[in-house]
C-alpha cells in the first residue's frame, strides 16, 4: 500500500498517493473544474506540462498556481476558481 | 467593419486627390483623421505597422488632468471632457474605465502639494477632494502604511489605448476614410506626401502625427524619443481601484535628462495590475531593459508591499516624444503652408489626443476652438531655436 | 550567483545526454528543468511511474555524473552577452552564470482548435500521458487518441496497458504517407522493431486515418465527439480526448537570447552551435526528431561545449542516420490543409483570453492581433494560441520579450543584477 497523502480541495478532504500532483489529485477527486475562464467556461489541465496555464488554481493562499507541476503536501489547501 | 488596406495603389498618375493625409495611426492620428472626416474632409490615414502599435501600445492609457501649467491644464481637462462624451459610443474592447484617479503623498511635503493641487482644481471646476491619511487607506487598503494621505480626482479614467485607436479608425473608415497600412511617409510637401514604396499621394493638406518619427520628416524639430517601460500583472481582482500615481511622478516627469522611476498602478477591467512608469533619455533599443524594469518594480512594491507577491506576465517598452517646453506641438509647420503638426505629447499622448485633433481640425476648418491654441502652435517651437 | 562551465536548460534527453558527456569530459555541469523530476515530457517518471529501461540507463548516468540538478527552475530571463540567466524556482530567484550554454528546451504538443476544445477532459495525448503518469488512474475509462503522429500509438498502448478503454485512434494523415513513413523505417530496424510492437501493443484498437475530430460536445465535460472520417461523419461517446497533432518546438527562450530560428525550430551548425557562438541547442527544439536524434544531439552538444570536437565528430553519422526518421516524420505527418477549416466563428483561439475565432479573422498579424483582441497576452504568452494561429494564418511570431514565464515580483527584484 502506497504512502498517501491527505490535502484538502474547496474544503473537502480528499486522499491520494504520495508522488501525486494537486492537478490529478482534483481529477481523482472529481473535480473537472479547475478555473473559470475570461467567458464563463469550465476548465481543465490539458498540456500536462506546465505551459498551458489551464490547471492554476489557489494552493494554500497562492492564486495563480499550476497544479499540474505541483506535488501534493500533507494539509495543503486548494480552492478552484 | 474589417480593418483592411486599401487595395486601391496610388500613383503620382492617379487623379484622386484628398482633402486630407494623415501621417499615423496612433491615438493622435486617428483622432485626427476621425475629426476630419466627420466634418466632411476626404481622409486618407497612413500606418506603416498596426493601428494603435506605436507608442499608444506603450500608453498607460490614464486620462489625466494635470496642473503642471495653464496651458497643460486647459489641454488636459477639455480632453478629458472629450474623452467623457467618447466613452457612450466607445467599444467595450476599449475598456474605458471611471476609476478616477489618486495622486498619494508619502510625507508632509508632498500633502502640501495635494493641497495646493486641490485649490487648484477647485477654482478651476474640476472635481477634487483632499483624503486623510484615514481616507486613504479605506479608499486603497492595499497602499502600504504611513503615508500622509492624497488628492482623489473622480473624473479622471482610463482606457485600452490600442483599441481606442482602433474604434476611432474603424468608426473613420465606416464614414469613408482611406486607410493605408504598411506604407509609411518619406516626405513631405505642401501638395502631397510621397510613400516608401515611392507611390505619392496628392492631397491639400497633411497631418504629421507621427510621435518620435516627426523629427525625420520635418526640419529642426527638436523631440527627443522618451523610453518608458510597462508590466502587466496576472488577473488579481478588486486589489486595486483608482489610478494611482505617486506625487514623485511629477520630478520623474519633469527631470529633462535623467534617468527614473515612478509609481504608477492601474486597475484593467481585466483585474489586471498595469504597473509603470519610468524615463530613460538617450537611448533607442526598444529591448526591457532589467535594471529600469526592476527599479519600477521595486518602487511599486513600496507603495504596495503585496505586488511582491503578483505575477507579472508581459513588459514592454514604448518612446514617448518629448518637447522641450513639455506641450506638444498643435498647428502649422513651419517652413510649410499645408502641414501640420500633432506630436510632441511625451506621456499625455492618450489624454490629451482628442482635444489635439479638435483644435486641430478648428484650425483647419477655421471654426472656434474652446480653448486657445497659441501655447501649442510649432512656430514656438523655432522661436525658441532662434 | 551560480557558477556552471556549462549550463544546461532542459533534462530531457537531450539535456541529459548533454550532461552525461560534459561532465565525463571534466566539466564542471548544473542543468536545470522546469519539472519536477528530469526525464523530460518523454521519459518522465515521476515517483509512481518508473522509467523505461532505457531511459533509467540514462537517469543512472546523470545521477552519477555528478552534474548539479536544480528542478522546479524556470528560466525567466538572460543577458547574453554578460553569459548570465535569470531563474524562478517556487523558493528563490537564481542568477546563473555559465561559460558555454546548452539550451535543451524540447517541444510542446500543438493544439489545433475546434469547436468546443475547451471542454474539460480534453487533452494533449502526451498530456494525458504526464497526468497519468503523475497519478491519474485511467482504468476503465473510455478515451478516445486523436490528432496525428507516431505518440498517438505510443499513448493508446500506453493507455490500453494501464487499464483504459481507447475506442479507436483517429489519425489525420492518410494511409499512403503512413505506408511511405513505414518504408522509410526500414532503414532502421531497431525503429522498425518499435513499430511492430506499438502495432501489436493495440490488439483490436481501430487505427483510422485520413480522420479528424470535427466537434466535441458535452455540458460540464466532454461526452461525445463527431469525427470526420473518409466514408462520413460518425459520433463516438467518450469519457476524455487526447488530442495532439505531433509538436512544436520551445524556442522562446533561443530567442530571447539573440539565437536565429530556421522555419520555426533554433537554428544550429554541424556542432550544434547556435548562431551565437557560446550558445549551443540540442534535441526537439532544433527540429522534431524523437528521442534517439534528441539524445545524439545532445552527446555532441556536451562534448563540443566540452572542447572536445573530436568525441563529438565521431557521433555525426548516427546523428545523420537518425536525421531521416526527423524527415520522414515531418513529411508523414504534416497536419492537413482541411483542419484549416475547423475553427467556427465562435470556437476560442485564445484560451488565456478568450478569443473567438471571428475576431481573429480581421486582423492582419499576429502583433495586430495581441493589440486589438488580447489574444496571446494571457499567462501562456501565447504558446497555445501562436503555433495555431501560425497554421491558421501563417502568422510570423512577435519578438520575444521577458519574463519567459509569469513570475513573481519578488524574484525579479531578489537577483543581483549590477
Amino acid at each position: 500500500m502506497p504512502d498517501m497523502v491527505n490535502i484538502v480541495v474547496n474544503g473537502q478532504p480528499v486522499s491520494v498517493p504520495s508522488g501525486t500532483t494537486v492537478a490529478v489529485a482534483l481529477l481523482i477527486g472529481g473535480v473537472t473544474h479547475f478555473r473559470t475562464s475570461v467567458a464563463g467556461e469550465p476548465r481543465s489541465p490539458v498540456c500536462g506540462m506546465g505551459t498551458c496555464f489551464e490547471c492554476r488554481l489557489t494552493i494554500d493562499g497562492l492564486p495563480h498556481s499550476r497544479s499540474c507541476q505541483i506535488q501534493c503536501a500533507e494539509a495543503m489547501e486548494v480552492v478552484t476558481s | 467593419m474589417a480593418l483592411r488596406a486599401s487595395p486601391h495603389l496610388y500613383t503620382q498618375t492617379d487623379t484622386e486627390h484628398f482633402d486630407a493625409v494623415v501621417a499615423g495611426g496612433g491615438i493622435v492620428g486617428t483622432a485626427c483623421a476621425s475629426e476630419l472626416v466627420r466634418a466632411g474632409l476626404r481622409v486618407a490615414l497612413i500606418e506603416p505597422s498596426v493601428i494603435g502599435g506605436g507608442a499608444t501600445a506603450a500608453g498607460m492609457g490614464h486620462l489625466a488632468v494635470m496642473d503642471d501649467s495653464e496651458a497643460q491644464f486647459a489641454l488636459t481637462r477639455y480632453s478629458q471632457l472629450l474623452w467623457k462624451e467618447l466613452a457612450f459610443r466607445l467599444s467595450p474592447d476599449a475598456e474605458y474605465f471611471p476609476c478616477g484617479a489618486l495622486w498619494v503623498a508619502a510625507d508632509d511635503r508632498e500633502m502640501a502639494e495635494v493641497e495646493r493641487k486641490q485649490g487648484f482644481y477647485q477654482a478651476r471646476e474640476v472635481p477634487a477632494k483632499t483624503l486623510d491619511r484615514r481616507a486613504l487607506e479605506a479608499a486603497e487598503p492595499n497602499l502600504r502604511e504611513g503615508l500622509s494621505g492624497g488628492l482623489l480626482l473622480p473624473d479622471d479614467a482610463v482606457v485600452y489605448p490600442p483599441c481606442a485607436a482602433r474604434f476611432l479608425a474603424e468608426e473613420a473608415i465606416a464614414s469613408g476614410m482611406q486607410l493605408i497600412e504598411g506604407r509609411s511617409v518619406t516626405e513631405l510637401s505642401d501638395t502631397a506626401v510621397q510613400l516608401d514604396d515611392g507611390t505619392s499621394i496628392a492631397s491639400a493638406l497633411t497631418i504629421v502625427a507621427t510621435g518620435i518619427m516627426a523629427a525625420r520628416l520635418t526640419p529642426g524639430l527638436r523631440i527627443q524619443p522618451r523610453k518608458g517601460h510597462l508590466a502587466i500583472t496576472d488577473r488579481y481582482p478588486a486589489f486595486l481601484g483608482h489610478q494611482l500615481i505617486e506625487l514623485g511622478y511629477l520630478k520623474s516627469a519633469h527631470s529633462l535628462d535623467s534617468d527614473s522611476v515612478a509609481f504608477n498602478a492601474q486597475p484593467r477591467r481585466t483585474g489586471q495590475i498595469l504597473i509603470g512608469s519610468s524615463r530613460q533619455y538617450g537611448t533607442h533599443s526598444p529591448d526591457v531593459e532589467p535594471h529600469m524594469l526592476e527599479a519600477m518594480l521595486r518602487r511599486a512594491v513600496e507603495y504596495m508591499p503585496a505586488l511582491a507577491d503578483f505575477r507579472v506576465i508581459r513588459c514592454w517598452t514604448g518612446f514617448r516624444a518629448a518637447t522641450p517646453d513639455k506641450l506638444p506641438l498643435i498647428g502649422p509647420c513651419p517652413g510649410f503652408r499645408n502641414v501640420f503638426l500633432a506630436t510632441g505629447h511625451e506621456g499625455l499622448g492618450i489624454s490629451t489626443s482628442l482635444a489635439t485633433a479638435r483644435l486641430l481640425a478648428d484650425l483647419i476648418l477655421g471654426r472656434a476652438s474652446v480653448i486657445p491654441l497659441d501655447p501649442y502652435l510649432p512656430e514656438r517651437e523655432f522661436a525658441l531655436h532662434a | 550567483m551560480t557558477q556552471a562551465d556549462v549550463l544546461i536548460v532542459g533534462a530531457g534527453p537531450a539535456g541529459i545526454a548533454a550532461a552525461v558527456r560534459a561532465t565525463e569530459c571534466g566539466k564542471q555541469v548544473t542543468v536545470l528543468d522546469d519539472n519536477l523530476s528530469e526525464g523530460g515530457q518523454i521519459w518522465r517518471g515521476a515517483p509512481l511511474h518508473p522509467a523505461t529501461a532505457h531511459a533509467s540507463k540514462w537517469l543512472r548516468r546523470l545521477k552519477a555524473s555528478g552534474a548539479t540538478l536544480i528542478p522546479g527552475c524556470r528560466v525567466v530571463d538572460g543577458d547574453p552577452g554578460s553569459r548570465t540567466l535569470q531563474a524562478e524556482t517556487d523558493e528563490a530567484a537564481l542568477d546563473l552564470k555559465y561559460d558555454q550554454l546548452i539550451l535543451a528546451t524540447g517541444a510542446r504538443e500543438l493544439f489545433l482548435p475546434f469547436p468546443s476544445w475547451t471542454l474539460p477532459n480534453i487533452t494533449g495525448v502526451g498530456g494525458i500521458q504526464a497526468l497519468v503518469k503523475s497519478g491519474l488512474p485511467v482504468r476503465g475509462k473510455r478515451i478516445l487518441v486523436a490528432g496525428s503522429g507516431p505518440l498517438l500509438l505510443a499513448v493508446a498502448g500506453f493507455l490500453r496497458k494501464h487499464g483504459a478503454i481507447v475506442p479507436a485512434i483517429v489519425e489525420q494523415t492518410t494511409l499512403q504517407q503512413l505506408m511511405g513513413f513505414g518504408l522509410s523505417l526500414a532503414g532502421s530496424p531497431g525503429k522498425l522493431f518499435q513499430a511492430a510492437s506499438l502495432k501489436a501493443s493495440l490488439g483490436a484498437t481501430p487505427y483510422w486515418t485520413s480522420s479528424w475530430i470535427t466537434k466535441a460536445e458535452g455540458t460540464t465535460r466532454i461526452e461525445r465527439v463527431q469525427i470526420r472520417r473518409p466514408a462520413g461523419l460518425q459520433t463516438l461517446d467518450c469519457d476524455a480526448l487526447a488530442i495532439a497533432f505531433g509538436l512544436t518546438p520551445n524556442t522562446e527562450l533561443a530567442s530571447l537570447l539573440g539565437c536565429d530560428l530556421d522555419n520555426g525550430s533554433v537554428a544550429v551548425d554541424d556542432h550544434q552551435r547556435t548562431s551565437r557562438s557560446e550558445i549551443l541547442c540540442a534535441g526537439e527544439s532544433t527540429g522534431i526528431g524523437g528521442v534517439d536524434l534528441s539524445l545524439i544531439e545532445g552527446e555532441i552538444a556536451g562534448c563540443i561545449a566540452a572542447g572536445r570536437d573530436d568525441l563529438a565528430k565521431r557521433l555525426f553519422p548516427a546523428r545523420r542516420r537518425a536525421r531521416h526518421f526527423a524527415d520522414a516524420l515531418k513529411q508523414a505527418f504534416a497536419p492537413r490543409p482541411e483542419l484549416r477549416q475547423l475553427p467556427d466563428a465562435r470556437t476560442l483561439i485564445c484560451r488565456c483570453e478568450d478569443v473567438p475565432f471571428e475576431r481573429l479573422q480581421t486582423c492582419a498579424s499576429w502583433r495586430a492581433a495581441k493589440l486589438h483582441t488580447r489574444c496571446g497576452m494571457g499567462p501562456c504568452q501565447g504558446r497555445v494560441c501562436g503555433p495555431a494561429l501560425h497554421f491558421l494564418f501563417a502568422w510570423a511570431p512577435d519578438s520575444v520579450r521577458p519574463p519567459l514565464f509569469p513570475v513573481r515580483i519578488a524574484a525579479l527584484l531578489a537577483s543581483s543584477r549590477k
